[in-house]
């Protein structure tokens, strides 16, 4: 009998410890941390999420105070790569999203009234007084801080082309789910 | 040839194996099949009855969940492993054992065993195992009555309608006389009253009897040769690889051999270690599971082993007379720390993964 | 003791996979050539690194072999006309990639008289030094011919640098259905010799070993003749294993050497080339003509006449498949192997350098079984060339851990397929994989982005403090300057009113 208890008492205390070790190894780490955010964060502090700039922003993402799709330029991607981080599901549906877009003058009708130019947070458009004025492409993150200034309507937000380089395979779906 | 193909967007590669997952189980349900018919043939219609109950029960169980989660439940039970773990279930226990004993094992494999994990490929525990040791626990003399074989050909055996009373009602009083005790079980109540197995094996089947496999037992440890046999086709089909079963035999044979060696009164001989109770079949069959086994060549190697040698200590100096059930599910606790240590060393790095150094050119 | 064999003792290689192969009767039908089709489309980036740029313009007649468009950038290969037309376009079409994006590629009307341009043979190659055979080499446009099309001039000076000691040549050809690489050692061997003898001359390697699988003998038997009079090429039959043709697997399958993660095969002395690339050395060395024509496997279920066929670059999938006649509407089509190749979304695409076949595959051959849940049967890992835990990383992939599946080193895998071809349960563990790349990657991306952005809005508000400090300071320096004004002003009065 005695025989008994104490194999099932190791048996079990075996089984508990593989147990643990086994919870601990299919752990999947995800600590949601401000500055993590951050860096996935556009960063252009376009203000466009009514947050002082994208660390605010990170920071309300973080504690949950803001959702994830609270970014307008970062768009669907950025509000997946967050939940992906944050380990919440969200519906895309609802993020208006056209993909990442950036802004473009219209040369015809831009008058060089250099209105555009100030509001710019990373400084991506070229121009002088009564000049054509011009998108630097690389530089611009699109926030659309622009497009309300300009008297002309020249400024527009275009989608950002997807290329051959750029393209990536989508996950597979989900078996059974 | 027109210009709007546009396949469905899979990835490469466009060629995939012959196997699947329910030709596997099939195959490995084939593999049972001999041993289990032999079986049958063996301890007579209960037997029969009670492997029918336990596999309806356990693919009942399975459907349940999945009803539960609001999934289809016909493709995963074409897949075929909640019927290899019924049948597996089935035949580890007594074949004449009630009907519930089968019906709660099957809803106990699959719904406890498996699909609260979160269904096939997650479970930690080998679902069969995980039953069995549940009923040994629960119903420890439901799960010890064992019968002498009663052949089918004999006429003293029970048939169709009387293994249906067996099965549904209980022993009755007119087999009374059949209950018997197994080969392992018989050894270890003599051992501890006293009697050392020179004298006690007399009245049992020694190792020649093994072979044939005609004596008390449940429908998967009496025919160890068929057993056996279904595990080299699995081999052969490359459906398991040897390391496993090889590893878990010579596990227990190494021990058998060197304390029957010391005192062969107090220890069992290797042939009856391997020829009896679960040895065979969990060597092939159960050990081997994919689910709940390591993945890398060396993990099963030890895993292999660490099954075969606790199923000799258990056997040995522990509570039960049979230990391949506990032992597996050990082991299967240990899988994942084996699978986290023993990873295969990756192409251009140690075994710690660091990239291997740039090597001087010793020539030229 | 067969039998037991079986078991125990593992034939050659003990990764990889062995896919039922599909060569024959394709690789023994005899060579054909395309007749060139009416108008050929050149993509402009049919190699890694920098597409090239046009240098010609719609509307201009251009002989076969004439410069269509440059290199450009240090990793970049020139195009060259297929053959002699007019250019009629220089515009999108569909790329050859599964997305089905568009590509800039030049549109050439062919003439009918497939007229040579100038060549500029070259006598003895061996006289030329290893720099001016990687100038030719570049200027050829030869791209390695095995499916990577990395330029093949990089690769020489990168050799040529680190001393590399042995050449290895790709005869492999582990993708089942392919058989052009088999074709060409069959019909052009000492093409084959020749070129990677110059190669050899180029990198300054002393010896050349030439790995053919042994499921090919005709190309062996043929490429053992051709390399008799050398002393220093052996051609070594390795077992038929995919991926063989891998250039790690390769390497460490003839020398027994490993390359180091995040290591280049020359680091340990040897350099890989595909047998069509030596093929195409030869070519633009020797006869001066660039690269512009390949041959290509046509082969799978719904193909009439499968075989190898010898085309211009630029001829349309549907060109070729014409040519060699369909049994029924494909029901597939994939450039390049069934294990690493390309799904194509039409036929009207076009072969480029690396399209080493086009299969058409049939309903049966194109069924896609249904993926199940993982039985964790560890087969994937046991077939994994690499040594990685597919399923392991297939698994965080899932759960959007894409760092966890950077820990099983998802960065090794080479995409090779076999974890994916082996699994019972059908789980597309490679598109798990090329997605969490390309995500990666484009994570990478967009912090680099994020961080530029950074740099730009500091420098935005650095200029901003700036200016408002320049404009405080020119105020104050006005109001100063006022001040000082008024103060004189006000001094001078004191003065008059105080005496
Ligand atoms: S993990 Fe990558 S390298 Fe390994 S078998 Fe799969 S595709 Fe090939
Ligand atoms: S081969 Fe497929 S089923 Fe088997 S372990 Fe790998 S992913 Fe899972």
């Amino acid at each position: 009998m005695l025989i008994a208890i104490l194999s099932l008492t190791l048996l079990g205390s075996l089984l508990g410890l593989g147990l643990g070790v086994a919870a601990k190894k299919f752990h999947v780490e995800g600590d949601p941390l401000t500055a993590e955010i951050e860096a996935l964060m556009p960063g252009s502090n376009c203000g466009q999420c009514g947050f002082p700039g994208c660390p605010g922003a990170a920071a309300a993402i973080a504690d949950g105070s803001a959702p994830v799709t609270v970014c307008p330029p970062g768009g669907k991607a950025l509000a997946q790569a967050l939940a992906a981080k944050l380990g919440i599901s969200i519906d895309l549906g609802e993020v208006a999203d056209q993909g990442p877009q950036i802004a473009a003058v219209a040369e015809e009708i831009c008058i060089g009234c250099c209105r555009c130019i100030k509001v710019c947070p990373t400084d991506a458009i070229l121009g002088a007084a009564k000049q054509i004025h011009n998108v630097i492409r690389e530089a611009c993150t699109g926030c659309g801080n622009c497009i309300d200034r300009c008297p002309t309507e020249a400024m527009t937000m275009q989608p950002v082309p997807v290329t051959l380089q750029h393209w990536i395979w989508p996950k597979p779906e989900m078996v059974g789910a | 040839m027109s210009n709007t193909l546009r396949p469905p967007l899979v990835a490469a590669p466009y060629a995939v194996t012959p196997h699947n997952v329910s030709r596997v189980m099939l195959w490995v349900a084939a593999a049972l099949a001999p041993a289990t018919v032999f079986g049958f043939w063996l301890y007579g219609w209960p037997a029969v009855h009670l492997w029918l109950i336990t596999i309806g029960f356990s693919l009942f169980g399975e459907a349940l969940c999945l009803r539960l989660m609001q999934r289809a439940a016909i493709p995963v039970l074409l897949d075929g492993s909640a019927l290899l773990t019924g049948w597996l279930l089935a035949l580890s226990l007594p074949p004449w054992a009630p009907w519930w004993l089968g019906a709660f094992g099957g809803l106990f494999a699959t719904i406890i065993g498996k699909q609260v994990f979160g269904g096939l490929g997650q479970n930690l525990f080998n679902p069969a195992m995980v039953a069995r040791v549940a009923l040994l626990i629960s119903f420890p003399a439901a799960m010890t009555v064992w019968v002498a074989p009663l052949p089918l050909t004999n006429p003293a055996a029970p048939g169709f309608i009387d293994g249906l009373r067996i099965t549904m009602g209980g022993l009755p009083a007119a087999f009374d006389g059949v209950t018997s005790a197994t080969m392992l079980g018989h050894a270890k109540t003599e051992l501890s009253r006293g009697i050392d197995l020179a004298h006690s094996l007399v009245t049992v089947g020694a190792p020649a009897d093994d072979l044939s496999g005609a004596r008390a037992g449940s429908l998967g440890e009496t025919a160890s040769v068929l057993l056996a046999g279904g595990g080299l086709l699995l081999l052969v089909l490359r459906i398991i690889t040897w390391h496993i079963p090889v590893a878990m035999l010579t596990a227990i044979a190494i021990p058998a051999l060197i304390f029957h060696a010391i005192d062969p009164t107090r220890y069992l001989s290797t042939a009856s270690h391997l020829l009896s109770g679960g040895a065979m079949l969990g060597a092939f069959f159960i050990a081997t599971d994919y689910v709940t086994s390591p993945n890398t060549r060396l993990g099963q190697l030890l895993f292999g082993a660490g099954v075969g040698f606790l199923t000799y200590v258990i056997r040995t100096w522990g509570g039960y007379p049979e230990g391949v059930a506990f032992a597996v599910l050990l082991m299967n606790a240990l899988t994942p720390v084996i699978d986290r240590y023993l990873k295969p060393r990756i192409y251009g790095r140690d075994r710690r993964g660091k990239a291997l150094e740039i090597a001087e050119e010793s020539t030229s | 003791m067969g039998i037991l064999d079986r078991f125990f003792k593992s034939h050659g290689p003990d990764w990889g996979v062995h896919p039922d192969d599909h060569k024959r009767p394709a690789a023994d039908a005899p060579l054909r050539t395309l007749p060139v089709p009416e108008k050929l489309y050149i993509p402009m980036q049919q190699h890694v690194g920098g597409p090239a740029r046009p240098v010609v313009l719609v509307g201009q007649a251009v002989l076969k072999g004439q410069l269509l468009a440059e290199a450009q950038g240090n990793i970049s290969a020139p195009i060259h006309a297929p053959t002699s037309g007019r250019v009629v376009a220089i515009g999108e079409i569909t790329a050859p990639h599964p997305s089905g994006l568009a590509q800039l590629a030049i549109t050439l009307a062919s003439d009918g008289n497939d007229t040579w341009g100038e060549r500029q043979p070259v006598v003895d190659p061996f006289s030329l030094s290893p720099a001016e055979i990687a100038k030719r080499t570049a200027a050829a446009g030869v791209v390695g011919l095995g499916g990577a099309t990395f330029p093949s001039a990089v690769k020489f000076n990168l050799g040529k640098r680190l001393k590399v000691s042995t050449l290895i040549v790709n005869g492999g050809e582990c993708e089942p259905y392919l058989s052009s690489d088999d074709c060409l050692m069959r019909y052009r061997a000492s093409e084959v010799v020749d070129g990677l003898r110059i190669i050899m001359h180029a990198i300054g390697a002393g010896d050349a070993l030439v790995g053919i699988e042994e499921n090919k003998p005709e190309a062996i038997a043929a490429m053992k003749l051709a390399a008799e009079p050398f002393g220093n090429v052996r051609i070594c039959p390795v077992p038929a294993r995919y991926p063989m043709g891998s250039d790690k697997q390769l390497i460490q399958t003839l020398t027994g050497k490993e390359v180091p993660a995040d290591a280049r095969a020359a680091e340990v002395g040897v350099l890989v080339h595909n047998v069509s690339t030596c093929a195409a050395v030869h070519r633009a060395l020797r006869l001066g003509e660039p690269l512009i024509e390949r041959i290509v496997t046509v082969n799978g279920g719904a193909v009439a006449t499968p075989g190898n066929v010898f085309a211009p670059l630029g001829a349309r999938v549907a060109d070729l498949l014409g040519f060699t006649g369909l049994t029924q509407e494909p029901a597939r089509l994939i450039l390049g192997g069934p294990m690493m190749g390309t799904l194509l979304p039409h036929a009207t695409i076009p072969i480029v350098k690396g399209a080493s076949g086009i299969l058409a595959f049939d309903a049966r051959e194109a069924r896609v079984p249904e993926a199940g849940a993982c039985i964790r049967c560890g087969s994937c890992t046991r077939a994994c060339p690499m040594g990685l835990l597919p399923l392991e990383m297939a698994n965080h992939i899932r759960a959007g851990d894409l760092e966890g599946a950077l820990r099983y080193e998802l960065s090794d895998c080479i995409a090779c397929g076999c974890c994916a071809y082996v699994c019972p349960a059908h789980i597309p563990l490679v598109q798990y994989f090329s997605h969490a790349k390309g995500e990666l990657s484009a994570r990478e991306r967009s912090k680099l982005r994020n961080a530029a952005t950074r740099r730009l809005v500091e420098q935005r508000l650095a200029r901003l403090e700036r200016e408002t400090r320049e404009k405080a300071a020119a105020a104050a320096k006005r109001k100063a300057e006022r001040d000082a004004a008024k103060a004189r002003a006000a001094g001078t009065s004191v003065t008059e009113a105080s005496p």
